[in-house]
Order: C-alpha cells, then structure tokens, then sequence
C-alpha cells in the first residue's frame, strides 16, 4: 500500500475530489494546510506597518491506495490540480506497511 | 415647561444623546477589529466598561464637578449637584431641561476615557483599567468639561467660557484629552512582546469597518448635537461634520497610496475618524469649504503621524495619539485660520482678518489640556502600575488577554472544517460551493 499526500491550492480541491470520485477512489482525508514553496507569499500593509505574510492557505489530501493503483492515482491527482501558475503545490507518495477498517478489524488492502 | 423651553430642542438633543452613546460600541468595535484575535474581548470591553463606571459617577459627583456652579476661577463644579439632587424637573439649560443636557454631555465623559483603551491594547489589567477610568474621570475629564463646556456668562470654565478657546464639540476636551492621556500610559505600560517584530495585524478589519461607520454616524450627535438646539449652527455643524471626514478620507487614502502603494480600507476608516477628530472643535466656527480643507489636512497628517510611534518607540498600539491627539490638534489650532467669524461663533480666525488673537487663544487651550492630561495620567498610570500592577503578566500578554482576564474566548473556531466538509459533500438541488479563495 502507498499513502499518496497531495498539498495544493484550495480552490483546486472540488476538481482533485471530482477526479478522484471518478478513478474510484472511496476515501479519502483532507485538512486545512498553510506553507510555501517557491510562491513564498505576498506584502500587506497595515497603517504603513509592511508585514511579508509567508505562509499561504493550501489544502492538504492524504489518500490510501494499493500499489498497483499508485502512480496513476498521482498522475490524476496532479492532472486536476494543476493551474500552471506558481504555487500550485505538491504531490508525493510513502509506502505504509498496514491499514485498519476500525469498524470491522480487517487489515491489509481489504481496508481501503 | 417654563419660558424659554424648546420641545423641538430637547426632541433634538435627546436623539443626538442616544446617538453619542452609540459611539462607545462603535470604538468598541472600531479598536476590537484591529487586535490580534486573542485580546479581541478585552478591547471591546474596556470600552463597554466605560459605559457602566462613568454613569454612575455622573449622577454621584462628576454632573456637579463638571456643570456645577462654578467653585472659583472657573476651574471646576461645585458640589451642589451631588447626586443630582436640587435639579428641578423644569430647570433649563438654554432651551432645554438639564436632563436632557446632563444625559448628552454624560455620554461625552464615557467616549473620552474608551479612547485611551487603544493606546494600551492587549496588555492592561482590567481590574487597573477600570480604576484607571474612575480615577481619570475625576480628576481630568471632569475638571477639563468644565475649562471647556461650562458657560456662565463669563463667569464660566476658564479656558472656554472666560478666555474665548473655541472647542465646539470637544477638539480639546475630548481628543487632545484622551489623545495625551494614551501617550502618557502608552509609556507607563511599555511595548508590547515582539512590538516592531512580531507581526500584528488586525484580525478582522471588517470589524473596523462596521465600527468606524457607527463612530461616523454617532458623531453627527456629537457635533451637530453640541448646538443644543435643532437650529442653522447644528445644520453647520452637521454638514461640517459630513464633508471634513469625506475629505480626511480622502486625504489618508492619498497619502498611503503614494507613501505605501496601496489604497488600504484600514486607511479609509482611520482617515474617516481623523476627519471627525480634527472637525469636532471647528464644526460650529468653520464654513464648508473650511471644512473641507481641515478635513485634508488632517487626513493627510494623522496618515503621516502614526509612524511616529516606530521613530520615537512607544507603543501607542491602536495610534490614540496619531489620531486622537495629532488631529484634535489640528482642527483645534485650524480655528484660528478657519474661523469665519459668522458661523455660530464670532470670533474670526487668521484667513478672515482676526489676526492672530484666536490662534493664540487656540493654542492655549491645546497645551493647556495636553500638558494637563499627559502629566495626571502619566503620575495616575504610575501610581496604579506601583500599587496594585497595571499591565498583566508576560506569560499572560503572550497566551491572551481574553482568557486569563475574562475567561472567554471570543471566537469559536471548533467549526473551522466546516467549510471543507461542505465543498466535499455533494449537494442535490444547490451547486456547489467553491472553498477558500486562492491566496
């Protein structure tokens, strides 16, 4: 099994859902995430007090998938998430050695 | 009603009392937008406070101190008003009862003190504050309402009545007041942790927004109502009032976009209050066109003056002085150029061949009521900081103010996700909504 991260731009996220939902994907966790990469972020000027504001609002999707599914899965996430403009994110994967369904006990790729 | 007694008067002045009351949640408001979100309580509710303290001491002493006949030389009440009491139901002042005045002017005496609140953001024990309050009331505002407000005929405050300082609506009484009473404490209290290197944005300028209108929309009571009559000065004063702050606005905005490079709403609601400021001693001395003028003036100056507080170092956190002080001096000064000499009052200022006898007279009521509220707040400051402590602890200041003074947060943010599990559900009949708005 892989655990596929995905950090994007919000508004980006119906698409990434949809894209999913269409792959078949049956689950999956998303949280509210702030960070940089080569976006850095933007000036705002409060009473001519200039504050450099790093961090940036993202969206941060974390699904679990079997293997033989991972690398496609990456390909869709990355194909709905893209803007072609700076700061549209990042996508990675990480081998994760077991999976629990809380509900019924069963382990393994049987819990996805 | 005895001779003398307007209905249409006292109709005029109640609305404008209960209008000036509105300002305090609309400062509230105003100052509690521009904290960060973890003291966003406590500068709402060092304003409302005000409202509780300073009724009650009006009725017991601070009426009779501040309009009470005059003790001698014009520099305060005396104490035959002292409770109120031996005020008949009749009794006049002008052409309205002295109710209807006291509950106006009342509503003066609680604005005052909420201004100072933002000089000290984020770092004031309640308990000091609110004594603060009590004690600067007594000892400042009252004495200074009557230098300023109380007319007798010439036997009067000495600096209005006694020596022709035009303050229409408070420019001195109120503004400078207040305006130097936040520098003093601003100095007594320290910077905030992390002043200049944390940032610290205000956290809802929306909030600021709402409350800048409400400020903007009481202040016709407070100045077209300082007439005491529904007559053509209020109708001055009240057009003064509306053009000066569109013209302050306007002066901000200017001078941030060529200074900074951007039109900020932050700056259209502070250039809105300074124009209100500035106008509040000259809305019943100054034509339109005056007031326009003061308006830019002092738009333009208190956008320049509230960086000041980084040149010299003190934290004045919310600018009490850039605004409040720097344009309360403006407009209080401008009457000795602006004055026509037949608007209201009759004495004219430099640009209508007065010469400089109302400049000069403008001038000392400014330092008069600056020294004398920045000394008496500053040893008042002093005294409550040695006594019983005055700013909160470090560990407090850093965690917020809201929790460990009030015990309340001011937002729920429990519900945060809600936003996402929205965009993830799927809707039958609605489309779906986009989530946050890309950075």
């Amino acid at each position: 099994m892989k655990l596929i991260t995905a950090v994007i731009k919000p508004h980006r996220l119906d698409e990434v859902k949809e894209a999913l939902q269409a792959f078949g994907v049956h689950g999956l966790t998303v949280t509210e995430a702030s960070g940089y990469g080569r976006q850095r972020g933007h000036t705002e000027v409060y009473r001519g007090a200039e504050y450099t504001v790093d961090l940036v609002p993202k969206v941060r999707i974390e699904i679990l998938v079997d293997d033989d599914d991972a690398e496609q899965l990456i390909d869709v996430v990355v194909k709905a998430a893209r803007t072609g403009k700076i700061g549209d994110g990042k996508v990675w994967s990480v081998p994760v050695d077991t999976a629990v369904r809380v509900r019924t006990g069963e382990r393994g790729p049987d819990a996805l | 009603m005895p001779d003398g007694f307007s209905a249409g008067d006292t109709a005029f002045v109640f609305i404008c009392a209960a209008l000036v009351m509105l300002m305090t949640p609309g400062l509230a408001f105003f100052y509690g937008g521009m904290v960060r979100v973890k003291s966003t309580l406590n500068m709402l509710v060092m304003s409302f406070v005000s409202l509780a303290i300073v009724s009650v001491l009006w009725v017991l002493y601070g009426y009779s101190l501040s309009f009470g006949p005059d003790a001698g030389a014009g520099l305060i009440g005396n104490l035959d008003y002292l409770g109120m009491r031996g005020i008949d139901l009749n009794a006049l002042t002008g052409t309205i009862p002295v109710t209807a005045f006291a509950a106006f002017q009342l509503m003066f005496a609680i604005i005052t003190p909420a201004l100072i609140s933002g000089a000290i953001a984020d770092r004031a024990k309640f308990t000091a504050w609110s004594l603060f309050v009590a004690l600067w009331v007594t000892i400042v505002y009252f004495p200074v309402a009557h230098w300023v407000f109380f007319f007798d005929g010439g036997n009067g405050g000495w600096l209005g009545d006694r020596n022709g300082v035009i303050d229409f609506a408070g420019g001195t009484a109120v503004h400078i007041n207040a305006g130097a009473a936040g520098l003093a404490l601003a100095l007594v209290l320290g910077k905030r942790i992390g002043f200049k290197k944390d940032p610290m944005r205000p956290h809802s300028l929306p909030l600021v927004m709402l409350g800048s209108g409400l400020l903007w929309f009481g202040w016709f009571g407070f100045n077209a109502g300082s007439a005491l009559a529904a007559n053509g000065v209020a109708g001055m004063a009240f057009m003064n009032t509306q053009v000066a702050t569109a013209a302050a606005m306007l002066g901000w905005l200017a001078y941030e976009k060529i200074k900074h490079g951007a039109f900020t709403t932050l700056g259209a609601a502070s250039g809105a209050v300074a124009g209100l400021v500035a106008i509040t001693p000259a809305c019943g001395s100054v034509s339109m066109l005056g007031a326009i003028a003061i308006g830019v003036i002092a738009g333009a100056a208190c956008a320049a003056a509230i960086s000041l507080k980084y040149k010299f170092g003190f934290d004045d956190s919310l600018d009490v002085v850039g605004v409040h002080l720097v344009g309360g001096i403006i407009g209080s000064l401008l009457i000795g150029f602006f004055a026509t000499g037949h608007v209201g009052q009759t004495a004219s200022g430099l640009f209508y061949g007065g010469g400089f006898t109302q400049l000069g007279k403008q001038a000392l009521g400014v330092v008069v009521v600056l020294v004398y509220s920045f000394v008496l707040s500053w040893l008042l400051g002093t005294a409550i900081q040695k006594t019983i402590g005055f700013r909160v602890s470090e560990d407090v200041e850093v965690a917020g103010i809201d929790q460990a003074e009030h015990a309340e947060s001011a937002y729920d943010f429990s519900a945060v996700g809600a936003s996402l599990a929205r965009a993830l559900s799927t809707p039958v009949t609605v489309p779906a909504e986009k989530t946050e708005v890309d950075a």
